[in-house]
This record gives C-alpha cells, sequence and structure tokens, in this order.
C-alpha cells in the first residue's frame, strides 16, 4: 500500500509537469477593447493574440450524424483560410480547431471543456447538434464564453435572459416548421398527413411548427425516431397503416435515407416533404446508394426526385448568383476535395457570418465585444432572408423558399417567406432582393 | 489498526491532490475529476474480478444506474451532493444484488454473457421512458460550488476536490474490505470453491456480496462522472464503457486498488493525448477521429505484452519485491493463487 501511493506521486507529479507546460503555453488578460484602426493589436481576450483568434467546435465527424454534416467544418474552415489568405481579421488569422463529440452529448460535454480550459478558445463556433449542444449552452453561458451561430435551428438557443453569449444561426425549425405546414396546407388540402421526427428538441420544434399551420384533424399520424436506433420500420409501418398520403419528415439525413428506403421495401410511397436539415439532395443520394449497396449511376438521384423541401440560402444551381460564385471559388480553392453541396454551402456561409461578426466587435475585442456587436444586428449575407438578431432575439436566419428536389438538385419553387416563431405570426412574401457578395469575397467591417 | 493505517495514507493522497489541483490548470483539473470518477467504477470491478474472481461486462450499466439516480434526485428532489452519492451508490448496488443473485449461478464465460447482456439492454431504458429519464438527449446534471468557497474559486477545482474525496473513501472502504475476514472470505472462494464451502464458508453469499460491492462502487462512479460531465445520456452508457472499465482493470493489474489508479488515467488521458497529437499534425477530421482509436489499440496491446500482470504488477517486478513489514500478508496470501496467476514469480 504504501509503495502504490509513491507510485501515485510519481504519476501525478509527472501530470503536473505537462500541465505547467500547457499553462504556459496559454494566454491570458482581459484588457479593454476596439480602439482605432491604427491602434497595436493586442491580446484583447481569451483566445486572441496578436497574430491569431483561435475559435473551436463540436462537429459529428464520425458516427450516425456524420455523412454529410462531416464536411460543415472543414467548409467553414476553408473560408477562414480564404480570409487568412487576403488579410485575416484585423490582420488576425482566425485557427479553427474542431473536434469530434460523434453526436453523443457526453462526449460534447468533454470536448468542449477541453477546448475551453485546455485550448483557451475565444469562442465556440458553430457546434452542431440539438442534443449534444444542449449539453454544454449552461456551461458556456455560466463561464462568458461567446457561443455563436450554434448548427442547430432549436428554438432553445434564442433565450437572451437565461443564455445571453448563445446565439443561433440557421433557420429554426419552428419557423421552417411552419413554412413547411403553411405549404402543406395549401397544396396538400384533405390530404392524410403523417409526421416523421426525430424524438428530441430538433424534432419537436419543427412539430410545434407545422401544427402552427396545419390543421389537427388532418395529421393521422406522428412516429418519432432515436437517432441510436437505425430500424425505422416499425414507424414506417404507422405511417403507412395511417394512411398518410403525405409524411413530413424532421430528420438527420441518414434517417431520411431509411425513412425512404424501408418505405420503399414495405410499398409505401407517400409525397415526402422534408425539413432542410435532412434534404441535401447530393448527401441523401450518397447515403441511399451507399444503404442500398447499389452503385448504379443515378440511382441515388431516382429516389430523391420529386421530394419537396426548403432552402434558406441560394440554390447551387443558381451559378449567377454572386454568393454561389465565391461559394465555387472557396470550395474549388481550398475543398476541391469534397463535393458542392449543401453542406458545404452552409459551412462556408456560417463561416461568412462569423467573419461579419468579428470584423463588427473590433479591432481588439472582449469577448463581450462579439456578444455586443451580434446584438447589435448583423446585415444579410449568404442568406435568402434576413437575420433575426437584435438583443432580445437571438435566432438566425428568418425565412426560406419553398423548392423540389429535381435530378439531385434543389429547384426553387417559390418566392423567400419570412416569419416569426409565435403561433400567430403571419408567413409573408419577402420582396427585398438579396444584397450580392462583395467582390473581395470579404464582409467589410 | 489497518485503518488507521489506510486512512492516514489517505489523508496523505488528499493533501497532495489539493495541493495539484492548485497548482494544475483548471482543464488538469477537470480530467482529474474525471480520473476520479473512472477509479471509484475501475475499483469496484477489480475487487470483483481479482479477489472474487468473478468478472463483470456489465459495470457500465451500473454506473448508468448510479448517475441517473443522481440526476433524477438532484433535479426533482435537490438532496445535498453527499447523500445523492450515497444513494446513487445504494440504487446501484440494490441492482447488483439482483444481478449477483442471477450470477452466483454462472460461472465464466456464462457470467460475462449475462453481465454483457445488461450492458447492452439498460442504455435503451432511457429512450423506452423519455418522459422520465430524457430520451437521447438525457438529463441535466448540475452543480454549484458551495459558497463558503467564494466566488471566484475555480468551478473545476471544486469539480476535482469532490470526485477526488470521493473515490478516495471508496478505496479507503475496498482496501479494508480486502483486509478483511470477507476479502480473505473471497479470496478463498476464488482460489478454491470446494475448499472454501468446506471450509464453512457460503459461496453464493460472498459471490453476490461481491457484487452488490462493485456494483455499489459503479454506482458512485456513475454519479461522479454525471456531476463531472454536467449531462446523463445513454450514449455515455453503451458497451464500451463497459470494456473500457474492465481494460482499465486489466491494464492496471487485476485485484490492485493502486492499479485501479493507473488503469483509469490511461482510459482517460490516452485517447484525448493522441486525439490531440493527431490534430496537431494536420490530419484530416476523419483521420484525425481514427487515429486515436487505432493507437489506443496498440498501446493496450503494448502495455500487456510488457507487464501481463498489469501495470501495478509490472512495476512490483520492476521495482523489486521491496519487503516493508506491511507487505507480509499480502505476500503469504499471493503465494495461495493459482501459479498461473503469477508470472513475476516465475521469472524472478
Amino acid at each position: 500500500m504504501r509503495r502504490s501511493h509513491r507510485l501515485n506521486l510519481a504519476a501525478v507529479a509527472g501530470i503536473a509537469v505537462v500541465a505547467m507546460v500547457v499553462a504556459a503555453c496559454g494566454s491570458g488578460g482581459s484588457s479593454s477593447s476596439s480602439g482605432s484602426s491604427s491602434s497595436a493589436l493586442t491580446a484583447s481576450a481569451p483566445g486572441i493574440t496578436a497574430s491569431t483568434i483561435t475559435i473551436g467546435s463540436h462537429q459529428p465527424l464520425t458516427g450516425v450524424a456524420a455523412p454529410g454534416y462531416d464536411e460543415i467544418a472543414p467548409a467553414a474552415n476553408a473560408y477562414f483560410k480564404y480570409v487568412n489568405a487576403h488579410g485575416g481579421i484585423f490582420g488576425r488569422k482566425i485557427v479553427y480547431k474542431y473536434l469530434n463529440d460523434q453526436y453523443d452529448p457526453t462526449i460534447t460535454s468533454t470536448v468542449v471543456r477541453q477546448l475551453v480550459l485546455q485550448d483557451n478558445v475565444y469562442a465556440i463556433f458553430n457546434g452542431l447538434g440539438t442534443p449534444t449542444h444542449l449539453a454544454v449552452v449552461k456551461y458556456l453561458n455560466s463561464s462568458k464564453v461567446p457561443d455563436v451561430f450554434v448548427a442547430s435551428g432549436c428554438e432553445c438557443w434564442d433565450n437572451p435572459s437565461a443564455y445571453p453569449d448563445t446565439f443561433g444561426w440557421q433557420l429554426d425549425y419552428v419557423r421552417e416548421g411552419k413554412i413547411l405546414g403553411k405549404y402543406i396546407e395549401q397544396h396538400f388540402k384533405g390530404k392524410k398527413v403523417g409526421y416523421f421526427f426525430q424524438n428530441d428538441e430538433f424534432g419537436q420544434d419543427g412539430v410545434k411548427g407545422l401544427d402552427y399551420e396545419i390543421p389537427k384533424s388532418q395529421v393521422v399520424a406522428r412516429e418519432s425516431y432515436n437517432p441510436t436506433v437505425t430500424n425505422v420500420a416499425p414507424q414506417v409501418t404507422a405511417l403507412k397503416s395511417a394512411g398518410a398520403q403525405v409524411v413530413v419528415s424532421f430528420s438527420v439525413p441518414a434517417f431520411t435515407a431509411l425513412l425512404k428506403l424501408t418505405s420503399l421495401k414495405l410499398s409505401f410511397n407517400p409525397q415526402l416533404v422534408v425539413s432542410d436539415v435532412g434534404s441535401d439532395p447530393i448527401t441523401l443520394a450518397g447515403l441511399l446508394a451507399a444503404f442500398a449497396k447499389n452503385t448504379k449511376a443515378g440511382f441515388g438521384n431516382s429516389l430523391t426526385q420529386g421530394i419537396i423541401t426548403d432552402g434558406y440560402l441560394p440554390s447551387l444551381g443558381d451559378t449567377s448568383s454572386s454568393w454561389i460564385q465565391l461559394l465555387t471559388k472557396v470550395h474549388n480553392q481550398f475543398i476541391p476535395k469534397l463535393p458542392m453541396d449543401g453542406n458545404v454551402a452552409y459551412g462556408v456561409a456560417v463561416g461568412y457570418t462569423f467573419v461579419q461578426a468579428m470584423l463588427k466587435a473590433g479591432r481588439n475585442p472582449t469577448r463581450q465585444d462579439l456578444i455586443n456587436a451580434i446584438n447589435h444586428g448583423i446585415p444579410q449575407g449568404f442568406s435568402v432572408a434576413p437575420y433575426a438578431y437584435s438583443s432580445s432575439d437571438h435566432n438566425g436566419i428568418t425565412g426560406a423558399y419553398m423548392a423540389v428536389i429535381k435530378n439531385g438538385a434543389l429547384s426553387p419553387t417559390g418566392p423567400v417567406q419570412v416569419t416569426t416563431t409565435s403561433p400567430t405570426g403571419a408567413i409573408t412574401t419577402y420582396s427585398a432582393t438579396q444584397p450580392p457578395a462583395p467582390a473581395s469575397g470579404i464582409p467589410s467591417p | 489498526m489497518t485503518l488507521a493505517r489506510h486512512l492516514a495514507a489517505a489523508i496523505c493522497v488528499a493533501l497532495v491532490l489539493a495541493a495539484l489541483s492548485v497548482r494544475l490548470g483548471s482543464y488538469r483539473d477537470y480530467q482529474m475529476a474525471e480520473v476520479a470518477a473512472y477509479v471509484a467504477a475501475v475499483a469496484g470491478l477489480t475487487v470483483l474480478i481479482g479477489l472474487s474472481g468473478q468478472i463483470s461486462i456489465g459495470n457500465g450499466a451500473f454506473m448508468a444506474i448510479g448517475g441517473y439516480a443522481a440526476a433524477l434526485l438532484l433535479q426533482h428532489l435537490g438532496w445535498p451532493l453527499e447523500l445523492v452519492f450515497a444513494a446513487s451508490a445504494v440504487a446501484a448496488a440494490l441492482a447488483g444484488a439482483i444481478v449477483g443473485i442471477a450470477a452466483a449461478r454462472l460461472r465464466g464465460p456464462y457470467l460475462a454473457g449475462a453481465t454483457l447482456m445488461l450492458a447492452v439492454a439498460l442504455p435503451s431504458v432511457a429512450d423506452q421512458y423519455a418522459g422520465v429519464f430524457g430520451g437521447d438527449q438525457g438529463l441535466p446534471v448540475t452543480i454549484t460550488t458551495p459558497a463558503f468557497l467564494g466566488p471566484t474559486f475555480p468551478p473545476t477545482r471544486w469539480l476535482a476536490w469532490l470526485t477526488c474525496a470521493t473515490a478516495l473513501i471508496v478505496l479507503v472502504l475496498l482496501a479494508n474490505l480486502g483486509r478483511s475476514r470477507i476479502g480473505r472470505s473471497w479470496r478463498a472462494v476464488r482460489d478454491d470453491e470446494v475448499a472454501a464451502a468446506l471450509a464453512g464458508l457460503n459461496v453464493a453469499r460472498l459471490r453476490v456480496l461481491a457484487f452488490v460491492v462493485s456494483a455499489g462502487c459503479a454506482g458512485f462512479g456513475g454519479a461522479l462522472l454525471a456531476v463531472v460531465t454536467g449531462i446523463v445520456a445513454p450514449g455515455a452508457y453503451t458497451l464500451t464503457l463497459s470494456i473500457g472499465l474492465l481494460t482499465a482493470a486489466v491494464l492496471g493489474g487485476l485485484g490492485s486498488l493502486p492499479g485501479a489508479v493507473w488503469g483509469s488515467l490511461l482510459l482517460v488521458l490516452v485517447p484525448t493525448y493522441l486525439t490531440n497529437v493527431a490534430n496537431s499534425h494536420g490530419l484530416s477530421g476523419a483521420a484525425s477521429s481514427s487515429v486515436p482509436i487505432a493507437a489506443y489499440g496498440v498501446v493496450l496491446i503494448v502495455v500487456m505484452l510488457l507487464f501481463p500482470a498489469g501495470i501495478q504488477g509490472g512495476l512490483r517486478r520492476l521495482f523489486g519485491p521491496a519487503a516493508p513489514a506491511a507487505a507480509v500478508p499480502i505476500n503469504a496470501l499471493r503465494r495461495r493463487r493459482p501459479a498461473s496467476e503469477h508470472q513475476e514469480e516465475g521469472s524472478t
């Protein structure tokens, strides 16, 4: 016993040495903010040095949510590399460190503490997933770490009094549910509607929005799935036996693919309406081909044909859009090996928003300066609808257009519609044209 | 006498850990807390396997019971932490008693199979009753740093203190139990059941008791881990965790409490360290997330090749059997083990 304690001591002493080295490398300090444009660059906040801004994220790089979503962080990083190559943010380069949480909330909890406590990041940027990010949102706010542009449309991020440092980014699921719901209510009058959704706040928020618009009497089945259980036959059977003619799905891409394939197996062929989150045509086609073990060219696209969805970024097929041209430039230069799909567009777009916010936060920003900058509003960028950001609203994009998947690409079928998250908030057509992308590809401060 | 010695040792270690937690940064404190949570669970498992000779691939499930008990008690009843920890351990121990009664009839691979089933099945209960257990999203576990430490006291340091203190209490209790009549009886049952029964020991009751103790420790570990990570979710208590615990016990050295500490250190530090290395070498996302898993496997193989008796066994061999008075009864006991279990004596 006595000897073992001595050995324990040796072990902890070893850790102590490592830790002190790590601590010595970290930076600290919290001097005040934003001087004039000529002032020297200082280490104005944790994670900010005279030459770098270090930010972190948790992403599903492996596991059930990885297909498609694992492209988002590399795409955002590609945009940061583009910005770094063009002078950075006030001369500082962005260092983006994203860790794999496998879409498992417990791992999220650990990796985010590693990023905050060990890597000393300035902010957590675009942490992906509703169940995962819910595990750390309290921690980040109690530690006063900016938690910006969460990659999830859960309404949970819009809670400025409880979570002053957290901001959503993408179209929230309640707004999206309302826009999809209104379309179904108008175009499938009297048809039987079935819901298929992820059994957490992601799916539940979507259902909330759908229920605001679709008459209750029209909904014949509400089936949910758990992302850890890949057999969805029971749910599809229930949808089929309820006679659903339209199935609305709030699912991650892998489960949209499972829904489609399982339906085919049970010779059930309803009209699918899928949330933007689970409907990227290229990701879906790849997953469908992989799950069905069918390598025939065009197999995946033949199955996605006719799926109704929505989009809040310009359609990838719209090559005349200056935003798609910027996206193509970034993609070809930094991530040519990744497919040019909705996930890559998402990553570049959210990266653009972060650069907008950092430029507004000032030359030598504190953490609070970034929060204040977003609270004062961010001008519309990549997205087709404006942001909701204000000190009382931490939601992001406020609207989308309806679209249908044709030959493996998103084809818009209607104008951009914007709405609010309230049950009574009207859904209106947004008529202003989207401002073009800056020629340099970098937002002006 | 033994109790006094163990207590004195524990207090010394506690002082060293407290000093360390002040010197180390927040993240090391957090890892210290994580290690302490695993130590509690691995110590229980190593006693079960090393002393009573039973195997369990289901201790992750007992950790889940402890973790969920802690989360529910904190959320709904707001009990003080020490009560929550004790109640979580009791809840897991009760489950351990039930499993133990079934397990007392099983041996070797059959026992492993039965406990494996527990590890696989239990997490899905959380999905089945999502209203109570929060489904895949799990339940939040929030604790506050006590007010007397002041508003600027780092929360991670408090976490480290809390978990290390609890883990030390568990270790002291287990160390005493191992030296007690019960511990000796366990060894007797492990070495020869028939002989133990002939000597008047109630073999079945002893085996169940070992399961109860092991499950109780896992319950402690689960409650601690819940407090450390701030969440209980089924994803944390998969089969991987149960096998991880077993790995840590074997790597550290079966039956050795210091070994449980070594095993837990490996379990927590190696994957994090490897991920950092992989990331800093600019590997792509997919590669950097697979490399640590592969490298972890290599580490396991290397340790087992170098130290077949676990790290603690290997250290004992390397640094020679210096014979302080306290070690004599242990050596006397070791001589009664079957020859296959201690290569270190064959090679010296």
